[in-house]
């Protein structure tokens, strides 16, 4: 299944859930939000929330700045 | 020391906030943090495969240095309003450092998306500090939404232009009831100072720091000209006079 996380196409197993996602990006779970299809998903949720096909994610995390 | 700084409850000993953009590297952002006795500091929020890394949050943690996220990028009250739901689930705060620039040549606040994200933030339970232009009218309207305190620039953002406009801080300072944080255009540490003498609660302040030739030195600086401009502010400044006067007594019977 191709999903899009921060604007990169990965190619991901079915199912898929936004913790598997995460975690195939290599970002922490500390420190780390997710956005899907625009709308935060709260971590108590990554993993149960799971991905359709072209799914568009963004994983943040606290960088310097400001 | 009982001149403590109070912004929605949270009682800070130390007036300047030291963003972290610009350090060349966390070993002299860290050192800087430390000159500094900052006791807030801003991040951002970035993707997590960019450059950054999680280094600077196991800084900040380690440092004891508390974490205030900001939503720099920003354009649109509804991206704002997404950052800063974003920076609480990732930073488990509820403070944000609201910052809705116009475009990227000036960097300065756009008003109306400013004030529409304020009003949405704090309807959501954020504790909002936010960046706003150095004008009492928007700072006020700001202030009523229910922020927790007004930061006014003094010139755009990594300008190092100081403070253009002081009378505008002044009527800020003066009819605003929730703290004044002169935020941006900070150069040199007595740009720091004149702000705290113009009655500001704080300064945050960042590339004057972090990009200058030694951000150690000038972190410490800037401490001293915080702690020098409010010791001023509260000693209370003699009037401006147009002609002399002596300081020592007239001499009598000469000449």
């Amino acid at each position: 299944m191709r999903v899009l996380i921060n604007g990169h196409a990965h190619e991901l197993a079915e199912p898929c859930t936004v913790a598997a996602a995460v975690t195939a990006v290599g970002a922490p779970e500390r420190g780390t939000a997710v956005a899907l299809d625009g709308d935060l998903v709260p971590r108590a949720e990554w993993a149960r929330t799971e991905l359709t096909p072209d799914a568009r994610l963004e994983v943040l995390t606290a960088v310097q700045g400001g | 020391m009982d001149d403590v700084l109070e912004i929605a409850g949270r009682r800070f000993s130390s007036r300047l906030v030291l963003g972290t953009g610009g350090a060349a590297n966390l070993s002299v952002l860290e050192r800087a943090l430390l000159a500094s006795e900052t006791e807030l500091t801003t991040v951002s929020l970035r993707r997590a495969d960019t450059s950054g890394g999680p280094g600077v949050l196991d800084l900040l943690r380690r440092l004891g240095v508390g974490t205030l996220p900001n939503t720099a990028g920003c354009r649109s009250a509804a991206e704002a309003v997404l950052t800063a739901r974003l920076a609480r689930e990732a930073l488990d705060t509820n403070w944000v450092k609201l910052e809705v620039v116009a475009d990227e040549d000036t960097l300065l606040p756009d008003p109306f998306e400013t004030l529409e994200a304020a009003e949405r933030l704090v309807a959501d339970g954020f504790t909002v500090l936010a960046y706003t232009n150095d004008d009492p009218v928007l700072a006020r309207r700001l202030e009523d939404a229910g922020c927790a305190a007004v930061m006014p620039l003094g010139s755009p953002i990594g300008s190092g232009l100081g403070i253009r406009n002081p009378h505008n801080i002044e009527l800020i300072v003066h009819r605003s009831s929730v703290p004044v944080v002169l935020d941006a255009g900070i150069g040199t540490a007595s740009d720091a100072a004149l702000a705290m003498e113009l009655g500001c609660a704080a300064v945050l302040l960042a590339t004057s720091v972090t990009r200058a030739d030694e951000p150690e030195r000038m972190a410490r600086a800037m401490r001293d000209a915080v702690r020098a401009g409010r010791e001023a502010r509260l000693a209370g400044r003699i009037p401006r006079r147009f002609w002399a006067r002596a300081s020592s007594p007239a001499v009598e019977g000469a000449g």
